[in-house]
């Protein structure tokens, strides 16, 4: 019986580790094939950024029907061209874009980690309400809140300047990153605030010298978006900026396509891929926290 | 009043920007967008009261309306299934150890961060244009590809393939899923002699059913927002034969091409309550489907 027993056990090792083995000896090869596969699917993914920037290389008889990726002869004037190729300088346009990216990230980034820090680390009568309503408005589309806002926003005078797009960023209006950001606040151990609290510190003190400093992954990714968000942000300059001379870089840009002769083509690509630029570089240098914070919470 | 003051009047000061905000830009406008609903409205002369004449307008006569709800609905239920079966497929070929998978995901992701750019918009615009690149590489396989932009029956496909190209985020979202599926449960189905597909239908898929979830819902809300792309590569008016009025560039040129404000209101109330059924559909289909592993047993 026992034996019986033993000798079924060794079987079963014998049958794990050939299992293993042969499973082993599978993966070599189907690791190959994925690689392959995966490298064939990354070049398709990436194939339309790298069009882009070899167009705006190309002379503009060779940008259309052809799927080459290497220009006959590189063009590196499109760029000052292009920089140029509007009434208005793109010099212009980056700085407004900057100007209205910058505020509005101190903004998001003050505002955003007071409400969280409020929700997650402080009492009052009220918070459970208060939170449950935060968590709505994280569902109503911007397009509900767009026409009342831009009344409110026009009686106020505050059109043709970057009032609207800046001022809602200090009042924590993106409840996703005070959500990011309570989720993140929960997780410091308690006693830190009491230690202080005993210590005599203030909440304002605890906010600033133990709960920033601790959160900086948290308020990092947080920016981070709130920047790449910001700098793509189409709609609220469409509504808000009239004058060519406020323009952000998307308006900008939507302003080549309404000249449609095929030699400006270069420019327009030009000036796009000098648009997507400084969102390359912020996901190359903050790739880690911008993968984490999108596993952490779900943001878009 | 000043113990009350000193035991919470630390948490109502961090909170005043966010109350600030929420009354006057979230739930004010939203109030106002509902009265305002009611009305005719031109920003010029005073709102006049109407009733329920922009619903009854909208509901009986407005092909325009109906219009764009096709099309954003044929979007939401092209796009979001592709994507998110897209989005799968790749994060189980990225989820079983494999080298390099921190270049992959960064390569797979970067799309999603610069989609909702005008530059991709524009990019998109040409890749389809009627001898774009899209056209040239079908092409090579002998195929004569359609006029993508300006013929409506084939319109909307560029934005559901600019959607899919999207897929960054919930590839994400499902590889954080996979690595929380107890190896275990896999070689034991490994011993059972269970094929790779079975292995999926009966681990995977039900094990990773609560994400799917969450991706599925947080997808269709994106979907029925979706605006830039359309707008720009429609030209800002839903052509070709309106085959690109999605139901926020119909919004938006209601309300700021023909300044009818009262009306535009409407159709954002009515977005809303769409968006707020198919959340709730999702949430109530879900216990039917979704099973969370602490509850079994």
């Amino acid at each position: 019986m026992v034996d019986v027993a033993t000798q079924s056990l060794d079987d079963h090792a014998a049958i794990a580790r050939a299992l293993r083995e042969k499973k082993r000896r599978s993966e070599k090869r189907a690791g190959l094939i994925k690689h392959a596969f995966l490298i064939a699917c990354t070049f398709i993914m990436i194939y339309p950024l790298l069009w882009m920037l070899s167009s705006s290389l190309k002379p503009s008889d060779e940008i259309f029907g052809s799927l080459s990726l290497w220009p006959s002869e590189v063009m590196w004037e499109t760029y000052p061209e292009g920089w140029e190729g509007l009434p208005v300088s793109f010099t212009r346009f980056f700085g407004n874009s900057l100007f209205v990216t910058v505020l509005s990230v101190i903004g998001n980034v003050i505002s955003c980690s007071f409400a969280a820090y409020a929700f997650a680390r402080l009492e009052f009568k009220g918070r459970n309400i208060a939170f449950a309503l935060m968590m709505m408005t994280l569902m109503i589309p911007y397009h509900v809140v767009l026409i009342p806002q831009y009344l409110i926003f026009l009686k106020a005078g505050w059109v043709d300047t970057y009032l609207p797009l800046i001022v809602p960023k200090f009042l924590a209006t993106d409840a996703f990153f005070v959500f990011l950001m309570i989720q993140f606040f929960r997780q410091l151990p308690r006693e830190l605030d009491e230690a202080a609290m005993i210590d005599g510190c203030s909440a304002f003190k605890i906010y600033w010298a133990i709960i920033m400093p601790l959160s900086l992954p948290a308020v990092a990714t947080a920016a981070i978006f709130s920047f790449i968000w910001v700098w793509e942000d189409f709609l609220g300059p469409l509504v808000y900026l009239n004058d060519i001379n406020d323009y952000t870089v998307p308006l900008a840009l939507r302003m080549f396509l309404s000249q449609d002769s095929i030699s400006e083509y270069g420019q327009m690509f030009a000036m796009s891929i000098l648009s997507i630029v400084p969102i390359i570089i912020f996901f190359i240098i903050f790739q880690k926290f911008i993968i984490r914070g999108i596993a952490m919470s779900g943001l878009k | 009043m000043r113990d009350y003051l000193q035991k919470y009047g630390a948490g109502y000061v961090f909170l005043t920007p966010w109350a600030i905000g929420f009354l006057g830009l979230a739930l004010g406008p939203i109030l106002a967008s509902l009265y305002l609903s009611f009305t005719q409205y031109d920003i010029i002369n005073a709102p006049e009261w109407v009733g329920l004449e922009n619903y009854e307008y909208m509901f009986s006569f407005d092909t325009r309306f109906y219009k764009s709800l096709q099309v954003t609905f044929a979007f939401v239920f092209l796009s979001v299934p592709a994507k998110l079966i897209f989005a799968l497929g790749v994060a189980m070929v990225l989820d079983k150890g494999i080298r390099a998978i921190g270049i992959y995901r960064a390569l797979f992701y970067l799309p999603s961060i610069l989609g909702g750019s005008i530059a991709v918009a524009i990019l998109w615009r040409q890749l389809f244009n009627q001898d774009g690149v899209v056209n040239a590489a079908l092409g090579l396989f002998g195929i004569e590809g359609p006029y993508w932009l300006s013929d409506p029956r084939y319109s909307l496909y560029t934005l559901v393939v600019l959607a899919v190209w999207q897929f960054g985020s919930p590839m994400l979202i499902f590889l954080a899923g996979l690595r929380a599926i107890p190896q275990d449960l896999y070689e034991a189905a490994e011993i059972d002699a269970a094929s790779k597909p079975r292995q999926f239908f009966a681990i995977t898929l039900p094990l990773l059913a609560p994400v799917i979830f969450f991706n599925l819902v947080l997808q269709m809300i994106e979907a029925f927002k979706t605006f830039t792309g359309a707008f720009v590569i429609s030209g800002g008016t839903g052509a070709p034969l309106d085959s690109l009025l999605f139901f926020t560039v119909y919004l938006y040129n209601e309300a700021f091409s023909f300044f009818r404000m009262g009306y535009a209101s409407a159709l954002a109330w009515v977005l809303l309550i769409i968006i707020a059924i198919f959340t709730a559909i999702a949430f109530y289909s879900s216990r039917y489907w979704v099973h969370y592993e602490n509850e079994r047993g």
